[in-house]
């Protein structure tokens, strides 16, 4: 069978099953609404401050939004057979499993996007710089997000396996961060940000053809 | 067509078997007996490739199954003990969406296979609105499917199936094997004439 027609199979249903499980979908954004709003109260009225420390806030609880979108993704379809079924399709596990993890990062991304213009608003930002946030975001965001499903897949047959997990990919985090922020301060600063954002697309590059074989290997041990 | 050469499987520290050795041909059934807890899943588990054994090989049609994984799984139909519904899906998508991964061609019409697992009116209620031996019968309607699977592995076919049901598995299990096909299972019920079981692996 064509590959990528199995490739949207599988991406079709994720998302039938986003939509069904309404609270899956809303519950990350919710915790990312929330942390963007608490931050000015807590902080304080000062828009330069807030100017300053916006895009790292908006960074952080994104990752942390996907870090809790991850941790959740593999665990039902681990729970019912469906990956054994999967892992045993002669359709290769490592497409579906990629097939499953973009389809949940779109589910995420999106709204994400979409709610995220609150923040020139909250944090006084202007909008070159929610600009290239969004775009650091979009880039750097998928590497986040398929480094927390080689971790999701990794502890996926570990029964309290999420800190576990948290602890396994959040230094991997780290190099993303530091390049996104990298471009964002760029952008303020009126410099120009192509090359943070050309080496946060030539890692999110990497992880993408790497990430399919971690996450079947790690759940093929798993499922043993 | 399916072989294990001295099977060993070691879980936490005690033996689950050692060196067993078995073999099947096509039209043949084999029935893995034990007590809970003995295993008869593990069994099942290493047959299917999902789990390697501790020592020893599972070989399909002479080679071993690492080096034919592609014709294996091709030819494979395993319904574990955790039988792969999703509970959000109807039955019919279920259905749909595990011939799409696992069949090389698909049907164009489903009503026939819904009907003779007995799901027909309840197609379209998410799987988790479903009595346990209703969602047993969404996974057991893969067996209605497929003419390409030749190896069935089982585990628990007959569980929480009523008599009726039961009766038209062991019927689709004859067409099967009359089509040369083979079968391995578990079973704690005792079979009546029906069904010739070939060999026998007891456990524990």
């Amino acid at each position: 069978m064509n590959w990528w027609h199995v490739f949207f199979t599988v991406m079709k249903k994720e998302w039938l099953l986003s939509f069904r499980q309404k609270s899956d979908l809303i519950n990350p954004l919710a915790f990312f609404l929330l942390v963007l709003t608490l931050f000015p109260i807590a902080v304080g009225p000062f828009p330069k401050l807030l100017q300053q420390i916006g895009p790292g806030v908006i960074w952080v609880a994104a990752v942390l939004a996907t870090l809790l979108a991850a941790e959740r993704m593999f665990k039902q379809s681990f729970h019912d057979g469906s990956l054994e079924q999967q892992a045993l399709s002669s359709v290769p596990f490592s497409l579906t499993l990629i097939a499953k993890v973009v389809a949940n990062w779109f589910v995420l991304l999106v709204p994400l996007i979409l709610i995220s213009p609150v923040t020139l608003m909250f944090f006084h930002l202007n909008f070159e710089i929610w600009f290239v946030t969004i775009l650091t975001l979009i880039i750097g965001g998928l590497t986040i997000f398929l480094f927390s499903a080689v971790g999701a897949a990794l502890t996926v047959s570990l029964h309290r396996g999420s800190v576990l997990m948290a602890l396994l990919v959040i230094p991997l985090y780290i190099p993303v961060l530091i390049f996104a922020t990298g471009a964002i301060n760029a952008a303020s600063l009126g410099f120009a940000y192509h090359g943070q954002l050309a080496i946060l697309g030539a890692m999110m590059i990497v992880s993408l053809l790497a990430a399919p074989f971690a996450m079947s290997t790690a759940i093929r041990v798993g499922l043993g | 067509m399916l072989r294990g050469t001295s099977l060993t499987c070691y879980r936490q520290d005690s033996i689950l078997f050692e060196n067993l050795d078995l073999a099947l041909d096509a039209g043949e059934i084999l029935l893995v007996e034990g007590r809970n807890g003995a295993g008869k899943s593990t069994l099942l588990r290493i047959l299917s490739g999902l789990l390697r054994p501790t020592s020893g090989e599972v070989s399909y049609q002479q080679e071993p199954i690492d080096n034919v994984l592609d014709t294996f799984n091709q030819d494979l139909l395993y319904i574990g003990h955790k039988p792969g519904v999703e509970p959000h899906l109807s039955a019919e998508e279920n259905i749909r969406y595990w011939e799409k991964l696992h069949q090389q061609e698909t049907l164009s019409d489903l009503v026939p296979v819904i009907q003779s697992v007995g799901l027909y009116g309840y197609e379209d209620i998410p799987a988790a609105q479903l009595s346990a031996g209703q969602q047993r019968r969404v996974a057991l309607a893969r067996l209605w499917l497929t003419k390409e699977k030749r190896i069935w592995i089982l585990d628990e076919p007959f569980t929480a199936i009523d008599v009726k049901g039961v009766a038209l598995l062991q019927q689709r299990i004859q067409s099967h094997l009359a089509q040369g096909g083979c079968l391995v299972m578990t079973s704690h019920q005792p079979f009546n004439d029906i069904l010739k079981i070939d060999h026998r692996i007891v456990l524990g």
